[in-house]
């Protein structure tokens, strides 16, 4: 066991160095449906591997999957029976608390843990030299960090609520007690918490060197040794899609028409339900964990590397969790310090955030400032698209937005500038559909005033420079639902006015093919499925209990899902819509083997071809004699050993990726369209009416995307009209650090929201699927900026839009 | 807090007012019991509150149609005491201090926030919690319209979202949207099922 406080971190400074695409040993050729059903749907011819199921049918050939199908754990949802890891109780559980930086900016002279130590009930402290989650300050000049987890040295704190030592005790209140028993001695240096401020000459330097810092899940802007200076990091000219394109200058020389404008937007917070947060238990055979997380793989792996320990010996288990979106990778702070703790005292310790501390130091979507400049010709052709944006995650890395501008449209003429902007603030996160939410609202409005400088509608311009085949079906049905009919802007007249708008969203259609699951067929026919990947409320059990019972010709409630647990083969982490795309394969590829397994022995009992033998609702039976025929609980009963059992993982695309072991090719296209009502008096906006269109491949479950892209417009209205954390520049503190001053959409901020789910056929994979979770957030704030902009004929540039921003943008003060 | 009648507002002491009077409180109780003033107190004076804390205090309560004891600080919570001493944990803590509803349970029928109420408030009360919603294996019908629309996604709003609707229902068995929407406006949900949850309780309203 190395010691917790010697060990490095290990930052992705090397490229990936992992092979590249698979060969198989014997391929198949298979057709598989492609195209949208209704518009172009045709078939494709796909070589495969030998080992992959045959094609699945379009959705309304099939009998569980692409069915309105229950959630299968609800019933434990509405009944409170759901243990979440707010709610493990271990026997000899100790309650672990933090105690945090009161500065946002200091050197600690002297720490005295002792009469903490001494506290009755306390059973360890720990005191943090580094914090997991932010940026890492690097040797100067040299690649490794400098900053590591050394017993002697203290941390610099660089935001409040930086985490500077822990105890665990025998109840949450011994606890607090405890903490304020901890002496420190500060030195306060000065401090800047503010985007404008921090980027001006003599600035307080939030590093004093080059920081570089481990990608969570889908962050965009922080890549490995970019340039730095004050507190300024980049330019980062490129995305996975590739770096700038053709000659910008000359594209806007070549133009008609050039549109510009300064977008900015606020710092969100997740604001999750559960806080995050960790049950550790050191045992000396096993370190066992609960987390509220969206990978426990990645908090295995962490904790693995930090604690020295192979994988074997970390077992994550999450069994319910109440919410991440997108923040909650990795072992974090909290669950570091959870172990040492437990590790120290010989007691489980459970270190749950507490809600002010989740909103500060948890992590966030970071702000932006966008310099966005698009040319066009006469007839509406892009020329040339130009983007220089800043913002801040606080201590941390990742607040590009320029992939929407990069890839929505066909542009020649391409390059962007992204900026990080180090403040004294917590670190930010991934967040829904991470930099394609901020570079949406921007993009989307100006697309809007070319449209309108070029005297067209706002979709038949889309139609006419967007080549994506799937948001344009989108745009016509959306339009039908919606009853759009162009309006010119601020022509309503009385007090409260109406308008309407649309935009449209992006997301690349990335896969994990590090996911993989087991099928297990037991006698008396009950059938499992399991697998490491967790369910964080998007629906992931019941999509895999529906694949793997339309393979077995079975219901999805007569499977038994088994996940969130390192025990079983590892899943991918669900963060940047890679879920149902990475994990539905691999599940139903596991039960088409086990199938195979079980019809190989019905086969040879029946004397025939295991090619003649299907399942199909609750039998087997063979194709060419209808004679043939046995229940599938029957023929398990006959089962020549207790179990069948498959395992399989994720294949590359049929087709091959587009970039990397993991970016797709095709796009997870939406459009929404909003309604609003803007008061001209009070400057307030209501969202009357969204339409959202859809698609994410084949469609497993409508029932529960309906749901998820609920949760996304709903998200997108709070964006764009109320969420904002506010830091007091004179202190460093976050002000509205819960949930009541922190303004979040309740009931009667929710518009009336209809969706439109279409299927879209890739031949990608054995299930086709792809998730929604990104998608149904990226366009909402946009479309309902085009809306405030179309009822009062003024557009608003900054996020939220709150009524100051309306009364200022309306002249009225 | 907004679902809360204004009879049970007046009978639950809130955390924050608790707080706000500790002050004086403590000091005359204190006074009281040094006997400082016990001298001047006339026979009738009106009979005090006994004082309790700062150790362990009974407090027994029907939880779910079971009479309970628990022994906790006088400080604990409610929602403390139904989660870490009864092992209901159900109730969830969300916000800890009344703005989201995750821990609304229902103390004498009435839908409260029981990270608000301190459990000694709620001593001798009939307190529902989620487990306790259900009638033995038949689910209330606000769950089963809950699982039927997809009203649960993370599902940690969901055992105060479904205890404020079944709470509307048992004082208005016939609401329309507004009546639904008012019921749940304290209720947060980041996940966004506000719409499900919407049509769940207007579906759960027409089957009772």
């Amino acid at each position: 066991m190395a010691d917790i406080n010697k060990k490095k971190i290990v930052l992705p400074l090397a490229p990936n160095e992992e092979f590249g695409s698979v060969k198989h040993l014997n391929t198949k050729k298979i057709k598989l449906p492609h195209g949208i059903p209704g518009h172009n749907l045709t078939e494709i011819e796909r070589e495969v591997s030998a080992d992959e199921p045959p094609a699945l049918a379009v959705n309304d050939q099939l009998s569980v999957v692409g069915k309105r199908t229950k959630r299968i754990d609800a019933i434990y949802k509405v009944t409170g029976a759901a243990k979440y890891t707010s709610d493990i109780q271990l026997p000899g559980m100790l309650y672990g608390k933090f105690l945090r930086s009161p500065h946002p900016h200091a050197k600690i002279k002297s720490i005295d843990v002792s009469a903490a130590e001494r506290h009755r009930g306390v059973h360890a402290v720990h005191i943090l030299s580094v914090e997991p989650g932010g940026a890492v300050q690097r040797d100067n000049g040299h690649d490794a960090p400098a900053e590591t987890y050394h017993v002697d040295k203290l941390p610099v704190l660089r935001y409040v609520g930086q985490p500077i030592a822990g105890v665990a005790a025998i109840s949450d209140k011994v606890a607090r007690e405890a903490v304020q028993l901890i002496k420190v001695e500060y030195e306060t240096l000065p401090f800047v918490v503010d985007l404008d401020e921090a980027m001006k000459k003599g600035a307080p330097l939030v590093f004093e060197e080059k920081v570089e810092q481990q990608q969570t899940g889908g962050d965009v802007g922080g890549e490995a040794g970019a340039g730095q200076q004050g507190n300024l990091r980049g330019p980062s000219i490129g995305s996975f899609y590739g770096g700038p394109r053709g000659d910008v200058d000359q594209g806007f020389n070549e133009s008609d028409i050039v549109v510009e404008g300064e977008f900015r937007t606020q710092v969100q917070t997740h604001c999750a339900l559960e806080t995050h947060g960790i049950v550790a238990d050191w045992q000396t055979n096993m370190l066992t964990i609960y987390a509220s997380t969206q990978s426990t793989k990645s908090v295995r792996n962490d904790l693995a590397e930090l604690f020295d320990l192979p994988l074997s010996k970390v077992r994550v288990i999450t069994e319910y969790m109440g919410g991440g979106f997108g923040a909650k990778f990795g072992a974090g702070h909290f669950g570091v310090m959870a172990v040492v703790l437990s590790k120290k005292s010989g007691h489980p310790v459970k270190l749950m955030l507490d809600r002010k501390e989740e909103q500060t130091t948890a992590g966030n979507r970071p702000n932006s400032q966008q310099m966005l400049k698009i040319g066009v010709k006469k007839d509406g052709t892009l020329q040339a698209i130009d983007l220089t944006s800043y913002g801040t995650a606080g201590i941390g890395l990742g607040a590009g937005v320029g992939r929407v501008a990069q890839d929505m449209y066909t542009c020649s003429n391409f390059r962007m500038a992204q900026y990080d902007v180090f403040t004294h603030a917590g670190p930010g996160a991934a967040f829904r559909a991470p930099g394609n939410v901020q570079g949406c609202f921007a993009l989307e409005q100006l697309i809007d005033e070319i449209a309108e400088k070029l005297n067209l509608d706002p979709l038949a311009y889309r139609d006419k420079i967007d080549q994506s085949e799937i948001r344009k079906v989108e745009r016509k049905k959306g339009a039908e639902k919606f009853g759009w009919k162009r309006k010119q802007p601020g022509s309503d007249s009385g007090v409260v006015k109406k308008g309407i708008g649309v935009a449209q969203g992006h997301w690349p259609r990335i896969i994990h093919v590090d996911s993989s699951a087991t099928v297990r067929i037991n006698k008396g026919g009950s059938v499992e499925i399991m697998s490491g990947v967790q369910d964080i409320g998007t629906g992931t059990k019941t999509i895999l209990a529906q694949v793997v019972a339309e393979e077995l010709g079975l219901k999805a409630e007569d499977i038994t899902v088994k996940i969130g647990d390192t025990t079983y083969p590892d899943g991918p982490g669900s963060g940047g819509s890679v879920t149902a795309g990475s994990i539905t394969p691999a599940a139903r590829n596991a039960a088409y083997q086990a199938k195979m397994q079980l019809l190989g022995q019905v086969a040879g009992g029946w004397q025939v071809e295991i090619a003649d033998l299907d399942m199909e609702k609750g039998e087997i039976f063979a194709k060419s004699d209808t004679s043939k025929r046995m229940s599938f609980v029957d023929a398990t009963k006959k089962m020549r050993t207790n179990q069948i059992m498959a395992t399989a993982s994720r294949p590359d695309d049929y087709g091959g990726f587009e970039v990397g072991n993991a970016i797709g090719y095709d796009r997870l296209g939406s459009v929404q369209f909003a309604e609003v009502s803007v008061d001209t008096e009070t400057g307030v906006i209501k969202v009357d009416r969204v339409v959202a269109a859809h698609s994410c491949g084949r469609p497993l479950n409508p029932l529960q995307i309906e749901s998820q892209i609920n949760g996304g417009v709903i998200m997108g209205v709070g964006y764009a009209l109320y969420e904002d954390r506010i830091m007091d520049k004179e202190t460093g503190y976050m002000v509205n650090a819960n949930l009541d001053q922190y303004k979040l959409p309740y009931s009667k901020e929710i518009p009336h929201i209809e969706n439109i789910i279409i299927e879209q056929y890739g031949a990608h994979s054995s299930t086709d699927a792809s998730g929604i979770g990104e998608p149904a957030n990226v366009a909402t704030a946009a479309a309902i900026a085009n809306a405030v902009y179309n009822a009062i004929g003024v557009r608003i540039y900054e996020l939220p839009m709150t009524p100051d921003k309306v009364l200022a943008a309306l002249q009225v003060i | 807090m907004n679902n809360k009648s204004s009879n049970e507002e007046k009978k639950a002491v809130s955390r924050r007012s608790f707080l706000k009077g500790a002050g004086v409180t403590t000091a005359s109780t204190v006074a009281m019991s040094a006997g400082l003033l016990s001298f001047k107190a006339p026979e009738t004076a009106p009979k005090r509150p006994p004082v309790l804390g700062p150790g362990d205090t009974e407090v027994r309560l029907e939880v779910n149609g079971q009479q309970e004891s628990v022994w906790v600080e006088p400080r604990t919570t409610l929602a403390e005491a139904l989660r870490d001493h009864l092992h209901l944990t159900g109730t969830k803590v969300v916000c800890d201090r009344g703005s989201c509803s995750a821990c609304t349970v229902w103390l004498n029928d009435k839908p409260v926030c029981s990270c608000m109420t301190l459990a000694v408030d709620a001593e001798g009360s009939k307190v529902t919690t989620v487990e306790g919603l259900a009638d033995g294996d038949t689910l209330h019908p606000v769950q089963e319209a809950f699982i039927e629309y997809d009203a649960a996604m993370c599902g940690y709003c969901t055992p105060g979202m479904v205890m404020s609707c079944a709470g509307l229902l048992k004082r208005n068995a016939n609401p329309n949207l507004d009546d639904v929407k008012a019921a749940t406006s304290g209720n947060l949900c980041r996940c966004g099922t506000y719409p499900k949850v919407f049509e769940a309780t207007l579906a759960a309203a027409k089957k009772m």
